[in-house]
């Protein structure tokens, strides 16, 4: 009998943690699967975030590092340059990467940083109890913006992907979903490009994953699948914001 | 190796590459910056890495990420900018990974001033971040000495897992003197085998962490942490005592300030009152041992410190009520004279004189 499908060995035995229908199961397999699929995972250095996906140090199968908030990559600009032959990747959040964690991300970009950052946007503070984030749509409800998030107050989501493009030192950026598979396999595809950016030496990567809070957001996984589709991408579109090979 | 004049900033990154030092991030701030100027210009030629990092958070994150990749990584800063790296400095502590920080400290508290204090004691030896943690904590007095320590500092930062921290001052930092640099001594380090190199698909996942969710296993690390505190009091306390022999005052002074008390007690002894001075070189582990050395004819101790008094805290402990405990200090980067020092240790004497009733 032949295998035609088996789990990627670039995930340990460790069961998840994440909230049933929750997108941040399948972003750790793509994310799994391509450094499986480049052989990379012997060589490969991940950095966790916190929040919720701090625990991934115990599920990617690889060297792990946990950062703390917002500073991974800063840690994988330490780790990089110690080991500059390696693969070194952060994986973080929206509160992570788009808050506490902006002039970290902004910097490395900024230098260029030979890294791969893998940017789960959800549009929430998941871990902590579905507080508002800088990514957080204008009039959707958490639990610290309990009447909507009013612009006026509190400002219009950021779009992290297209800010970072603007900055020379960014190489490869590109936001992708996986509210279905059509959009899963684009995900994986840019995930795998972001990575061989960094094995050319072509500088920062990053690839932004819109990804659903099902728990937070108080809908059922598959109405969280919709929500993606029908307000956040039209406010975040999906696509290359900067690609070496394009500008060549 | 000859003698060379040298500003003690630069001293240290001279020494610090002697030391194995391969990796430098920081930030711009004074009265530090020939620290990350000397390293922008030296590290690379010496086949190191200096990285100006966007702020003292990063850098401290990338002496975190850098440490956990096994390699040998210093940052520098000054007050304000230490302050900055407290959370780093927490999470290095909790990973149990070896780095060398210096602090060529400023007065405060806030953006404060950038003349020499003694004003970061607390920040230095209590941890500094949050957590049950302390720091192997060195405060030379002078430059030959800051390069002494500084070469050893990242062989201990490897042989405990810890992060070493050199407190100087602006005095330290911006003054010349001559110094030479010693060969550092082989020590036998354990080997690195917690670093994340990767795997090679020749072993399991290492994993550099401080988040430990099962209290059971927190109390473990904190326990394990404690256990290497005990070996750093009993194998890493360092200090000089001075003319205590005989002494009726001895004065507790650390880093430059205490070459003024230093000249301080060679005034007192020439006016026919006998004084004397411990000086800690490690500041934590703090050295209690020199306060069992004291002789029969000690009258009081006194703190002297450029601060309102911080260090004092540990005086009175290593005292226990043995003897009074005085204290002089100037702050804001108001340097005392050896003039105020004499004053203020005659006063103590007098005082004590009075209490007793001799």
């Amino acid at each position: 009998m032949s295998v035609v499908f088996e789990k990627t060995k670039g995930l340990t035995e460790k069961e998840f943690h994440y909230c049933p229908g929750c997108t941040h199961g399948i972003i750790h397999r793509l994310v799994a699967e391509v450094l499986e699929e480049m052989d990379l995972l012997g060589d490969a250095i991940g950095v966790a975030p916190v929040g919720c996906a701090v625990l991934a140090y115990d599920y990617f199968n690889c060297d792990m590092h946990e950062a703390a908030h917002g500073r991974a990559p800063a840690v994988a600009t330490g780790v990089k340059r110690a080991l500059p032959e390696k693969t070194v990747f952060a994986y973080q959040g929206d509160g992570d990467l788009a808050s506490i964690g902006t002039a970290e991300i902004v910097h490395a970009a900024h230098r260029g940083e030979n890294i791969t950052v893998i940017f789960v946007n959800n549009a929430i503070y998941g871990m902590t109890g579905g507080q508002m984030a800088p990514t957080t749509m204008i009039g959707q409800r958490t639990t610290t913006s309990p009447f909507g998030r009013n612009a006026e107050q509190t400002g219009a989501p950021i779009r992290i992907a297209e800010m970072l493009a603007t900055i020379e030192g960014a190489s490869f950026i590109e936001r992708t979903s996986v509210h279905n598979p059509v959009h899963i396999r684009k995900a994986k595809k840019a995930i795998r490009t972001a990575f061989e950016c960094q094995q050319n030496r072509k500088g920062f990567s990053m690839v932004e994953v819109l990804s659903t809070c099902p728990t937070n957001w108080g809908m059922s996984p598959l109405a969280s699948l919709g929500w993606v589709a029908e307000n956040m991408i039209p406010y975040y579109p999906l696509g290359n914001f900067r690609n070496p090979d394009k500008e060549a | 190796m000859d003698k060379v004049l040298m500003k003690g900033n630069e001293a240290l990154c001279a020494a610090a590459i002697r030391g194995g030092c391969q990796f430098f991030f920081g930030y711009p701030i004074t009265p530090q910056n020939e620290i990350p100027e000397y390293m922008s210009r030296e590290l690379g030629r010496a086949g190191g890495t200096f990285l100006q990092a966007e702020s003292e958070v990063a850098a401290i994150n990338m002496v975190y990420g850098a440490a956990g990749a096994g390699a040998r990584v210093m940052t520098s800063s000054s007050s304000p900018g230490i302050a900055l790296k407290q959370e780093g400095i927490s999470y290095i502590c909790g990973a149990e990974l070896p780095c060398v920080i210096v602090n060529i400290s400023r007065g405060g508290p806030g953006l404060g001033g950038i003349q020499p204090s003694q004003a970061d004691y607390f920040q230095a030896t209590r941890g500094g971040g949050n957590g049950d943690y302390y720091l192997l904590v060195f405060a030379p007095a002078n430059i030959q000495e800051a390069a002494d320590l500084m070469i050893e500092a990242f062989d201990l930062a490897d042989l405990y897992r810890m992060p070493v921290m050199i407190l100087g001052d602006g005095m330290l930092g911006q003054m010349m003197e001559p110094v030479v640099f010693k060969e550092r001594k082989p020590r036998d380090l354990p080997q690195k085998d917690w670093a994340t190199t990767g795997t090679a698909g020749k072993r399991k996942p290492n994993i550099i962490n401080s988040l430990r969710l099962d209290p059971a296993e927190l109390e473990n690390l904190n326990i394990r942490l404690q256990e290497k505190y005990a070996q750093l009091k009993a194998n890493e306390v360092r200090y000089e005592t001075h003319q205590t022999e005989d002494a009726e005052l001895v004065f507790v002074a650390y880093g430059t300030s205490s070459r003024i008390v230093k000249n301080a007690v060679a005034v007192m002894r020439a006016n026919g009152l006998k004084a004397g001075l411990i000086r800690p070189i490690t500041l934590w582990p703090f050295p209690e041992q020199a306060f069992e050395e004291l002789p029969d004819s000690l009258r009081a101790l006194m703190s002297v410190e450029l601060s309102h008094g911080q260090m004092i805290d540990d005086v009175k402990i290593a005292a226990r009520g043995r003897w009074p405990v005085g204290f002089y200090g100037r702050s804001g980067g108001m340097i005392f004279t050896q003039q105020e020092i004499v004053e203020a240790g005659e006063k103590l004497l007098r005082e004590v004189s009075h209490v007793s009733g001799v």
